[in-house]
């Protein structure tokens, strides 16, 4: 099959957990990578090593061990600020997950400062947002009186953008938005939303969580008004681990915002009566930051890099092909989303007829197969087509045809064990 | 594989699933609460008329899987018609089911078509499931029988 990754089985090997086995001994059929990613031995081992022999506390022990952790660290940021093009790498802040990351941009933007949001102010979104960029922005019009404004969505699962000279005006603070979306996979316009921001004068953010694993993404080549100002993503879906995530945002946007969390690390000077703030990276990340997460994501996104992120991403593309092949051949199937492989992410979520996403995640379950069912955090995306909930595969760098043809067989077993063929 | 299954998906859970009881809403009622599962997303609204300490009916919309549609059908066969402590006991005893990791022998006197549960109990993603409507009508009936809760608006 054309597009996938060259050295498929090899790098299969590289993912310990692809190789056990579940209860009954059914190999492991791993479809549900947007929401986690399993992890490399090369992540694995370069966590251990860190904890085993450079374990301190960073930048401030005066030690030959601090130096070593304060290093692994920040050659973490070094890594991360590769991976996506940053045009500087102290532009790359820390956070626990994307969801923090986004928040980061929520909060500091309801307290006084530059880019203070106000009665009056508009926040845009869109349907098909995840709910941690739907809530927080919800928080900040509840605290601030700004209004909340949403880009619907089209039949056909893109984003409706005939009305964005509407929606997208003067009163716009902000247009936040995600990438590819965790639901339907769409990919949206980047740089069409961002251009059309840009002339009002508001700021941009990305979700990126879902883009990030999948896309090449390369900032600095950007047109600068094409370009976000802020974007966000999560380790533990790029192959790295759970709790840490990044909040990239351009230098002078990230100054006009006040600090988030206060304490250690992101003080200039203290004093009982004020304080003054340390520059960026570190006026946003205050206490004892997730270290081992930040040296085990610079492994995994170094992994990404020697792969090749266009490898990664035409491999996605022929694996979302084939299974939207497949898909369509099992009868009382509906997938949700674009049906077109090349306008997609590699989540496809679905319905099948007469059988409700829970039953079917148990039956593929028993079947050795992991799919994610429900309504995947993106309950307006999912009222917009009239569903409570659906069933959703999502593929990654690891995953073979031969596993997408277990999921169709199994989606045929599921037909035949609930009497529906 | 499919014995794993079956026990989960026994005949009596798919015929409720297909054929549920006692659904829909209906008026009198006392209570009306909505619950959701925040995980998945099921939800049911449930109604309750109790009546000189009697469940008098148990009305409900619910959306969701086989397990929790099924589970409020099978509620509404054991509560209605029994007195409120009655009912509160047979709640309980599927509470137990529910959470003994399938170590619980279910008592058919008393569980009747609920003892088709047992099963669930194996599947621990899935217990939630046959606990939301049993939980809102648990919910709505406490509501009922404290005078100054009924006077809630339940628009």
């Amino acid at each position: 099959m054309e597009g996938l990754l060259p050295d498929l089985e090899i790098v299969r090997k590289d993912f310990p957990i692809l190789s056990r086995t579940l209860a009954n001994g059914q190999p492991l059929v791993y479809l549900d990578s947007a929401n986690t990613s399993q992890k490399p031995q090369v992540v694995i081992d370069t966590m251990v090593d860190h904890l085993e022999r450079h374990n301190a506390n960073i930048a401030r022990a005066m030690h030959q061990l601090g130096a070593e952790a304060t290093a692994a660290y920040e050659a973490g940021r070094d890594k991360v600020a590769a991976f996506l093009g940053a045009p500087d790498r102290d532009e790359v802040i820390f956070t626990k997950n994307a969801s923090e990351a986004l928040n980061l941009v929520a909060n500091t933007l309801a307290w006084p400062g530059e880019r203070q949001v106000g009665p009056g102010d508009e926040i845009v979104i869109t349907e098909m947002e995840h709910h941690s960029n739907i809530v927080p922005w919800q928080l900040l019009c509840e605290r601030t009186g700004a209004t909340l404004r949403w880009f619907g969505i089209t039949p056909e699962g893109q984003l409706d953008l005939s009305n964005a000279d509407e929606l997208i005006t003067e009163r716009t603070k902000i247009v936040s938005f995600t990438w590819v979306s965790n639901m339907l996979g769409t990919i949206n316009p980047v740089a069409e939303i961002a251009r059309r921001a840009h002339q009002v004068g508001a700021l941009v953010l990305v979700d990126a969580a879902q883009a990030a694993p999948q896309l090449p993404i390369d900032l600095a080549a950007m047109a600068d008004d094409e370009r976000p100002d802020l974007l966000a993503f999560t380790g533990h879906k790029v192959v790295g681990p759970t709790g840490v995530g990044v909040l990239w945002g351009r230098r002078a946007v990230l100054d006009q915002l006040p600090p988030f969390l206060g304490g250690g690390e992101m003080i200039e000077t203290v004093t009982m009566e004020r304080s003054t703030y340390a520059p960026v990276p570190h006026k946003f990340e205050a206490g004892t930051p997730p270290i081992v997460e930040v040296v085990g994501l610079g492994a995994a996104v170094d992994y990404l890099s020697f792969l090749g992120m266009d490898r990664v991403h035409a491999h996605e593309r022929a694996v979302t092909a084939y299974a939207l092949e497949g898909l369509a051949t099992v009868p009382g199937l509906t997938v949700l989303g674009p049906l077109d492989a090349t306008e997609r992410g590699g989540a496809i979520s679905f319905e099948l007829e007469g059988v409700h996403p829970h039953d079917i995640a148990t039956v593929l379950d028993t079947r050795g197969i992991a799919v994610r069912a429900g309504h995947h955090c993106a309950k307006p995306a999912h009222a917009r087509f009239g569903v409570q909930s659906s069933s959703r595969l999502s593929s990654y760098l690891y995953t073979t045809p031969a596993e997408i043809d277990a999921l169709v067989d199994g989606l045929e077993y599921t037909r035949r064990y609930f009497k529906l063929s | 594989m499919s014995t794993e299954l079956d026990s989960l998906y026994q005949e009596i859970i798919l015929d409720h699933y297909r054929n549920p009881h006692h659904k829909g809403l209906r008026e009198p009622f006392e209570a009306e609460v909505h619950h959701v599962n925040p995980t998945c997303g099921d939800e049911v609204t449930l109604r309750v008329h109790v009546a000189d300490g009697r469940v008098e009916d148990v009305s409900y919309d619910a959306l969701g899987c086989s397990i929790s549609q099924a589970s409020a059908s099978v509620m509404t066969d054991l509560v209605i018609g029994k007195q409120v402590d009655e009912a509160m006991a047979i709640h309980e005893q599927f509470l137990t089911l529910m959470q003994g990791k399938g170590t619980v022998e279910p008592d058919e006197e008393v569980l009747e078509d609920g003892i088709a549960f047992a099963g669930v109990a194996k599947f621990p993603a899935r217990i939630k499931c046959a606990l939301l409507s049993w939980m809102a009508w648990k919910d709505a009936t406490s509501s009922a029988v404290e005078p100054v809760e009924t006077m809630e608006e339940t628009t």
